[in-house]
């Protein structure tokens, strides 16, 4: 035993914890909430002028307006078949030209420097273009979302199946599995994450590019519905059409979180 | 089946790895090889199972392979390689997928392979609710599945805790006194090398020559109970590799 005083005992200060964040459900909507409340009770008392932005009360009012007028769905409607179509084929385009780039040296050698040449454009100013080529139709603004989704699309599908392990994928080859195998069962499943976590970018592209398509000669869909709203300076409207797009958006990421739980299980 | 390395040379540009290196792996037997860090163990094995080329030389298999042997060659990986996103019979499965086998054929082997390596219980769980000597396990199953001639491991407990590695040896030994396989083992680990090897090659330094051949006589199973000779041959290799890990530690502390 040492001689002198007991020695006093201090537990060790924790400094450990933090950097992990974790899902904390209530917060999101009590923001939220607090906040439209806060605008609701600033134009109310005046002190938010009706002109300059009106209050979440009167743009529910547009919003049933819109509902009882039946004109909500057919806006609606449009928009998510253009949404739907162009999303859908730009995404299979893109997957199956990823694909060739991630697997195939040539075609990585000539698809690679194009990606990066006509993807930074943005595709907002090509519509011109394309209403020349594919009529104010239908056509041009489901090719706007097209070639929007398309070009991320194809980078993120090449990244991932860049990422795959090759240890794997020497695995694969050094039990004899067959060259469709290995794609099929180690390349592809390796590089869901990463073709996944694309769809959540090239969601939101589309969206803002539907937008910018439906305000240029479109009859119904929500962008032509807010740029209606605009010219009319009827911004309660502007405020319904608004809060339908972050909907839009809300309900496109929470199916694309849906997927990645299910499809991505395994990573628990 | 044996498999004889005819004067194998490899070099990566101009980084010559191995030079000359012939040995003979006799049916039923394990080789250990053994060699201090870069000296081209890891290559030599890619080299035996045709992961890669030779520069000069040549890997022959003599005599043919068995012939329910779905895949003569057949690795076990330092870090396992299994799918995170197949379970543990998934992961045996997908050796088999490629092979004409019925269902119940299929079902039938990797039963039978998981019960070998005591796995019965695990065949749903994912890759991520194993532990590492469960995996490795996984690993071992997979390749029993497709009845290999020879089996190439590598460093293939490394990643292991000590404790782990001693059961999974035992399990290796138990697996090979019941049926006796062909296996290439490169290890770091010279007790490791003692306790499985029937031969041992130690390489030298990068480039990597053969620099001795040892055969150790006694049987696997009893080896456990003959800790004097095995640590007097643990000692021998000890020393033969002391001096190549020296020199090449200098040789790194150069360069
Ligand atoms: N694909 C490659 N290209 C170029 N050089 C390589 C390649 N693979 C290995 N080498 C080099 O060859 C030498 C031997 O590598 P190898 O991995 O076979 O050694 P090793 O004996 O397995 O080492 P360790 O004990 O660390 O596992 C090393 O110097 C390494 O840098
Ligand atoms: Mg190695």
């Amino acid at each position: 035993m040492p001689e002198g005083p007991v020695p006093q005992a201090r537990s060790v200060a924790f400094r450990g914890g933090g950097f992990a964040p974790r899902p904390v459900g209530i917060v999101g909507p009590i923001v939220f909430v607090t906040l439209l409340l806060l605008w609701e009770l600033g134009s109310r008392t005046g002190w938010i002028s009706a002109l300059i932005l009106p209050a979440p009360s009167a743009a529910l009012g547009a919003l049933e307006d819109l509902y009882r007028s039946g004109l909500l769905f057919k806006h609606l409607g449009a928009s998510l078949e253009r949404l739907v179509l162009g999303w859908c084929l730009g995404t299979l385009a893109g997957i199956g030209v990823g694909i060739s780039a991630g697997l195939f040296s040539l075609a990585r050698a000539g698809v690679v420097p194009l990606v990066s040449a006509i993807f930074p454009i943005p595709k907002i100013a090509l519509l011109p273009l394309f209403i020349i080529w594919f009529g104010i139709g239908e056509a041009s603004k489901v090719a706007t979302i097209f070639f929007g989704v398309f070009f991320p699309t194809v980078i993120a599908v090449t990244g991932g199946i860049d990422n795959v392990d090759r240890g794997l994928v020497r695995m694969g080859q050094s039990f004899g599995l067959r060259w469709s195998s290995v794609v099929r069962k180690i390349i592809l499943p390796g590089a869901l994450p990463a073709i996944l976590s694309g769809f959540r970018i090239t969601a939101s592209i589309a969206i803002i590019l539907l937008v910018a398509a439906e305000m240029i000669g479109a009859e119904f869909g929500v962008g032509a519905y807010i740029l209606m709203a605009g010219n009319l300076m009827a911004t309660d409207q502007l405020i319904a059409g608004v809060a339908i797009l972050s909907a839009l958006g809300l309900g496109v990421g929470w199916l694309i979180g849906r997927a990645e739980r299910f499809l991505l299980r395994w990573r628990g | 089946m044996d498999l004889h390395l005819s004067h194998v040379s490899h070099r990566y540009g101009g980084v010559e790895v191995l030079d000359d290196v012939d040995f003979t792996v006799a049916q039923g037997h394990i080789v250990c090889i053994i060699g201090p860090s870069g000296c081209g163990k890891s290559t030599l094995l890619r080299l035996i199972g045709g992961l890669e080329k030779p520069s000069a030389g040549a890997v022959l298999q003599l005599g043919e392979p068995p012939a329910d042997s779905r895949n003569p060659l057949t690795y076990i990986f330092q870090d396992f390689a299994l799918l995170p996103w197949r379970t543990v019979r998934g992961n045996v499965s997908l050796v088999l997928e490629d092979h004409v086998l019925d269902q119940g054929a299929r079902a039938a082997i990797i039963d039978d392979v998981l019960r070998r390596t005591k796995l019965s219980e695990f065949g749903d769980a994912f890759p991520r609710q194993l532990s590492g000597g469960m995996k490795q396990r996984v690993a071992i199953a997979r390749a029993l599945s497709v009845n290999p001639a020879c089996l190439l491991m590598d460093e293939p407990l490394s990643a292991l805790d000590s404790q782990t590695r001693e059961l999974l040896m035992d399990d290796l030994i138990e697996l090979w006194s019941r049926e006796p396989f062909t296996a290439c083992y490169v290890t770091h680990n010279l007790g490791e090398a003692v306790r499985l090897g029937h031969k041992v090659i130690v390489l030298s330094r990068r480039p990597g020559r053969i620099r001795e051949v040892v055969d150790i006589d006694l049987p696997l199973a009893g080896r456990s109970a003959e800790r004097a000779s095995l640590e007097a041959l643990q000692e021998r290799l000890w020393r033969l590799m002391r001096e190549e890990a020296l020199a090449a530690d200098q040789e790194l502390a150069d360069a």
